[in-house]
């Protein structure tokens, strides 16, 4: 994977053709949760739903293990993997809090104090 | 002949469909989102447009990964509400144009934009979230809807200035159409958010207001704006921001602003929000 100019944004993961060639059948697993019946198979037998998908070890683990940051690093697209968190009667926000690491209360707090800033989070070459 | 005589921007931020839904638009936390649209349901229900081409992007809801188209417009009679995984939202079933949209896709194609045709599509959040701020909560929308999705779930989106320029084409297409109507153009989505990875939260105010001030004055300038740029200050979704010039580009090169709202948060985002009438 050659470097991309965006690869020095701190935190923040471009869903580019490399990510989406890395991601495309944890994606598309992601994309039958939209149907219920899919919903229902996954939560009755979570690994035996993932293993009808050619997808890595690495990516049915990640899963399993509720890994946001972790599906998104192995080519998982926030508009799929958030079908995960909706199947699971997530939020948005409850899973955004998770990616930052923080609690729920804690970012929906600084969400309603302006959001987290811009500063220090533009260029990790350029630390600024 | 037809006409542009107005193009709105707005957020389209899926939490503000469901705190309308559910009828939550009254708490603390929404009053003061759905105050910011008070002035522009009045505004719209004295402007009466016969259409609405309505820019915004599908967020993996009709478009997976099988197919990704960069322009696609909607060319159907009827487009029902996406289930995105909770239901489809409680609204109205959008009525399209297809007259007008099939002679958007002809123009715009002979025009050298290669519009991908669509006669099947369910539309989410973000084509229905600014029928809903705008409109409110009729039993049928009142008017008909030409849905024009654009892709910026796959990086890259189309360049801010090739969808400025787009929005130059559309003005040229429904300049052309022989039928008298009135037509309001939507740009939507955006503003400063990013949804994804530890600098989930971002919000960028002092970007958003810098956007809104340059968007009217100086949209060639603001359509030359690259979009690591977009990425890195207004966040990773921020880049929606770019649907915003096609509606800019339809429209006259001086504006006049109607009204403009800007509040955080809606959830995740900030709510960025204008009304710009042809002169
Ligand atoms: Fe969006």
């Amino acid at each position: 994977m050659s470097a991309k100019p965006y690869h020095d944004i701190p935190g923040t993961i471009v869903f580019d053709a490399a990510q989406s060639r890395l991601g495309y059948h944890l994606n598309m697993f992601c994309m039958s949760l939209m149907k219920a019946d899919n919903r229902a198979a996954f939560k009755a037998n979570e690994r035996a739903f993932l293993d009808r998908w050619p997808m890595t070890e690495a990516q049915k683990r990640a899963v399993l293990d509720r890994d946001w940051n972790g599906m998104l690093a192995l080519g998982g697209n926030i508009y799929f993997t958030s079908k995960i968190a909706a199947t699971d009667g997530l939020s948005f926000q409850q899973i955004a809090a998770m990616m930052s690491g923080v609690s729920q209360p804690e970012y929906a707090e600084m969400m309603l104090k302006g959001g987290r800033s811009v500063e220090g989070l533009r260029s990790k070459s350029e630390a600024r | 002949m037809a006409r542009i005589t107005a193009g709105v921007a707005t957020s389209h931020v899926p939490a503000i469909g469901a705190a309308l839904d559910n009828g939550k638009s009254g708490e603390d936390y929404w009053k003061p989102v759905f105050a910011g649209y008070e002035a522009s349901k009045a505004w719209i229900a004295a402007e009466k447009p016969d259409v609405v081409i309505l820019v915004y992007n599908d967020h993996a809801s009709a478009f997976s990964l099988e197919l990704i188209p960069t322009f696609a417009i909607g060319c159907a009679e009827t487009f029902q509400p996406a289930d995105e995984g909770w239901g489809p939202r409680p609204v109205p079933v959008v009525e399209g144009h297809p007259e007008l949209a099939w002679h958007l896709a002809e123009s715009l194609i002979l025009d050298e934009f290669d519009m991908t045709i669509v006669n099947r599509m369910d539309v989410d959040h973000g084509l229905t979230v600014p029928l809903s701020l705008m409109f409110g909560q009729p039993e049928a929308w009142p008017c008909r809807v030409i849905p024009l999705a654009v892709n910026v779930v796959q990086y890259p989106p189309p360049s801010g200035n090739r969808c400025y320029n787009l929005g130059k084409a559309i003005r040229r297409a429904v300049d052309s159409f022989p039928e008298d109507l009135k037509v309001v153009i939507f740009g939507t989505g955006g503003m400063s958010h990013q949804l994804q990875g530890p600098r989930a939260g971002l919000i960028n105010s002092a970007f958003d207001h810098a956007f809104l001030d340059r968007l009217v004055e100086d949209p060639e300038g603001q359509a030359r704006v690259p979009h690591l740029e977009y990425v890195r200050e207004a966040g990773s979704e921020g880049i929606e921001l770019v649907m915003w010039l096609v509606m800019r580009g339809a429209l006259d090169d001086r504006v006049k602003v109607a009204h403009r709202f800007y509040h955080v948060p809606a959830s995740n985002s900030a709510v960025g929000h204008l009304i710009l009438e042809n002169a």
